[in-house]
């Protein structure tokens, strides 16, 4: 695969038609790098021209702002809005829930104006418009899929339906956990609390919303965020459930059901 | 004992005195008890009031006056509204318990409302039984059934009393209406020019069974007994409200009103460290006049309620302690003791302890003796940590669930973080755990320290 860079573009004059934001989850973790891999490869197969910042992206800031340090925060968002406007970035998409939220919700405030969808939201265009096609019985095909509302994407931004939208298209049956969408139970690692151990308790909240996912017998537990991801797969790990239950970002979902 | 005295004479005068007189003496009382609430509001720090006012009245009609969040729960929710429509009704009996208190007239609305009046009563009855039903679960809910939210560590004590002081006025309350009219309907016969006949819907059979056997002596006196019980509970509980939790019922209203409409998953910018910041980074106004290096280091974040924005502590005010942001709340779910409710009702409680400190007048809780307390110029050597624990606040993974349970708008979520922005930049404390992730942001704009580049998952 090869990827083009915003300053490799700027080299040429040329502007893309989004930029991907990829995120620290999403260039540094294995398994989220995986997630990244899938959505360019969905990108390339609808014929869209988008590029990275690469080295020139920073941390949006959004854990360093939720555990308190707002010091932190305006430093990197701050270096992030100088990148973004001197190569006059408008559209942007990220497979990252809370550097969504950052750049959506934020960086207005610090000068930083962009319109910028989570992939979620885009697949579920390039399906609607045809962009992208899927097989007629793919690997998922009438398999038990739940999907969990990760917080920034749900009740932090109102977005519930995309990504079920997005699942329908695969033909698997998706059942819903009892606590979705407004009332959806975090994975446990927002607020900065995957670099942290956790309080003293009975229980991990990634282990109580596996459970929860657990008890509907689902084949594949969906999710849209990398920490979720983490999470999740912990979780199901402390089940000893790895070889049932799978735990997929949505874009892996559908990269793997594109008709090609 | 003679049915009460006429208007113009000088017993029928002694009565309306003292109505008058425990009138004026209830509502001063409430009015200097509420005003200090409000007082107490305003030690938190100002806050604009921005965002279309339009959508701030819709606000206030849908969640409040509407009770529309109330409904993701629809048992509770239709129990509540039983007692909340009552209560709304109620109102119009007491604009004329308080005409015939004052001018010794009885039932005064009947005569220029006529069959409306029997329409109105016969409302306010059916809702009243409702009412008493609904108390009556609810009663059962809190001491009988088994509801977590009713039983975590912070209802133990004042508030769990409080809310069950609550729901028996309001049985109180509820007999004193039925003692009225059911004894005013016994009377009709035995006494109608001063007990007009009327046509209640639940007083008309329910009077005749009650109080149908005695005699018009013991009638007169239980007729006032049920008024004067009726406005005496409703005195005591306007005094009540502003020391319990059944202030909601008023700042329900304002609460909704001014709850900020930013998207919950924006965080309030700090202009002052932005600034700061940007003049780091070369990128500040160049004409801006040079920052005074000897200024007294501003605080951030808040680890007090004169810290906190009087948005907060409204909301801390308007709380129920109906804990549902703690019934939802993940780290308390899992077992963790940060439970949203207990910081809400803690911030109250500080503002109480401010307030009262401040009222006292008492100079050593002044920063500068010389200058009256105020919310600027007071320090008691205690503050918000003193009721919070640090391993509540460190638990929270900033969700949103307990804001989107909140049926009144209230933001547990804000305070948390200014109690971390707090930690973090003021006192140079917080997780150990987090020094790393600081680091690594700091030092090579990514959350994990690793190596390589950003482009690596491409292969």
């Amino acid at each position: 695969m090869t990827v083009q860079t915003m300053a490799q573009l700027a080299a040429e004059d040329r502007q893309p038609e989004i930029l991907f934001w990829v995120g620290c989850a999403g260039s540094f973790d294995d398994r989220a790098q995986k997630v990244t891999r899938a959505f360019a490869e969905i990108l390339n197969a609808a014929g869209i021209d988008f590029a990275v910042l690469g080295d020139e992206e920073a941390c949006t800031g959004d854990p360093a702002r939720r555990a308190g340090n707002e010091f932190l925060y305006q430093m990197v968002a701050l270096q992030n809005i100088e990148t973004l406007n001197m190569y006059g970035v408008k559209k942007m998409v990220t497979a990252c829930p809370h550097c969504f939220n950052t750049i959506k919700n934020e960086y207005p405030a610090l000068g930083g104006h962009y319109d910028i969808v989570h992939h979620t939201q885009l697949l579920q265009q390039l399906i609607d418009e045809g962009r992208i096609k899927m097989t007629e019985g793919g690997a998922f095909k009438g398999k038990r899929i739940t999907y969990h509302d990760s917080c920034y994407l749900g009740r932090a931004n109102g977005i519930y339906e995309a990504p079920r939208a997005v699942l329908e298209s695969i033909d698997g049956q998706l059942v819903e956990m009892k606590r979705s969408r407004q009332n959806g139970l975090c994975c446990g690692a927002g607020g900065a609390q995957m670099w942290k151990e956790d309080e003293p308790g009975d229980k991990r909240v990634n282990v109580e919303r596996t459970d929860e996912a657990l008890s509907l017998n689902a084949d594949v537990i969906a999710v849209n965020c990398p920490f979720c991801l983490t999470m999740m797969t912990d979780g199901v790990a402390a089940r000893e459930k790895q070889g049932q239950v799978m735990v997929y970002d949505l874009s892996e979902l559908i990269v793997s059901e594109l008709a090609r | 004992m003679d049915r009460p005295a006429p208007p113009f004479t000088f017993t029928g005068m002694v009565q309306s005195i003292v109505f008058a007189v425990v009138a004026l003496l209830a509502l001063g009382f409430a009015y200097f008890q509420f005003s200090k609430v409000w007082a107490n509001v305003m030690l938190g720090k100002a806050e604009e009031v921005s965002g279309p006012t339009g959508e701030r009245w819709k606000n206030m009609l849908l969640v409040a006056f509407g009770q529309k969040k109330m409904f993701k729960r629809i048992i509770p929710a239709v129990l509540h509204l039983m007692l909340y429509v009552a209560f709304v009704f109620t109102q119009i009996e007491l604009i004329e318990i308080f005409i015939d208190g004052i001018f010794g007239v009885h039932r005064w609305f009947l005569g220029p409302l006529g069959g409306m009046y029997n329409f109105i009563i016969s409302t306010i009855e059916l809702l009243s039984i409702l009412a008493f039903v609904a108390t009556v679960i609810f009663l059962v809910r809190r001491n009988v059934l088994f509801i977590p939210r009713f039983h975590k560590p912070e209802m133990q004590g004042w508030p769990k009393l409080d809310a069950n002081l609550i729901l028996v006025f309001e049985l109180i309350l509820l007999a004193c209406i039925f003692t009225m009219n059911g004894t005013d309907v016994v009377l009709q016969d035995q006494d109608p020019d001063h007990y007009r006949a009327t046509n209640f819907a639940v007083s008309g059979f329910l009077g005749p069974v009650i109080f149908g056997s005695f005699d018009a002596s013991t009638l007169y006196v239980l007729e006032r007994v049920g008024w004067w019980g009726h406005i005496m509970m409703v005195f005591v509980f306007l005094n009540y409200l502003p020391k319990s939790k059944h202030l909601h019922i008023l700042l329900a209203f304002p609460n909704t009103y001014f709850a900020r409409l930013k998207p919950k998953g924006q965080m309030i910018n700090m202009p002052e460290i932005m600034n700061e910041v940007k003049s780091m980074m070369g990128l500040g106004d160049p004409n801006a006049p040079e920052p005074d290096m000897n200024a007294e280091l501003p605080e951030f974040g808040a680890d007090d309620v004169t810290e906190m924005s009087w948005i907060d502590v409204l909301g801390a005010y308007s709380c129920t302690e109906c804990g549902r942001c703690t019934a939802v709340c993940p780290a308390n779910i899992t077992g963790k003791k940060l439970s949203p409710r207990k910081i809400v009702m803690n911030v109250r409680d500080r503002a109480e302890e401010i307030g009262d400190k401040i009222r006292s007048g008492n100079t050593e809780y002044a920063e500068h003796a010389d200058q009256p307390l105020s919310r600027t110029n007071f320090q008691d050597g205690r503050n918000l940590w003193d009721y919070i624990t640090r391993e509540e606040i460190h638990a929270c993974t900033t969700c949103n669930a307990c804001v989107e349970a909140c049926p009144i708008l209230i933001n547990p979520l804000e305070m948390i973080n200014k109690l971390r922005r707090h930690e973090i930049l003021t006192e140079a404390a917080g997780p150990s755990d987090w020094r790393p992730l600081f680091n690594s942001i700091e030092n090579q704009q990514r959350a994990w320290s690793v190596g390589g580049s950003r482009m690596d998952w491409v292969e």
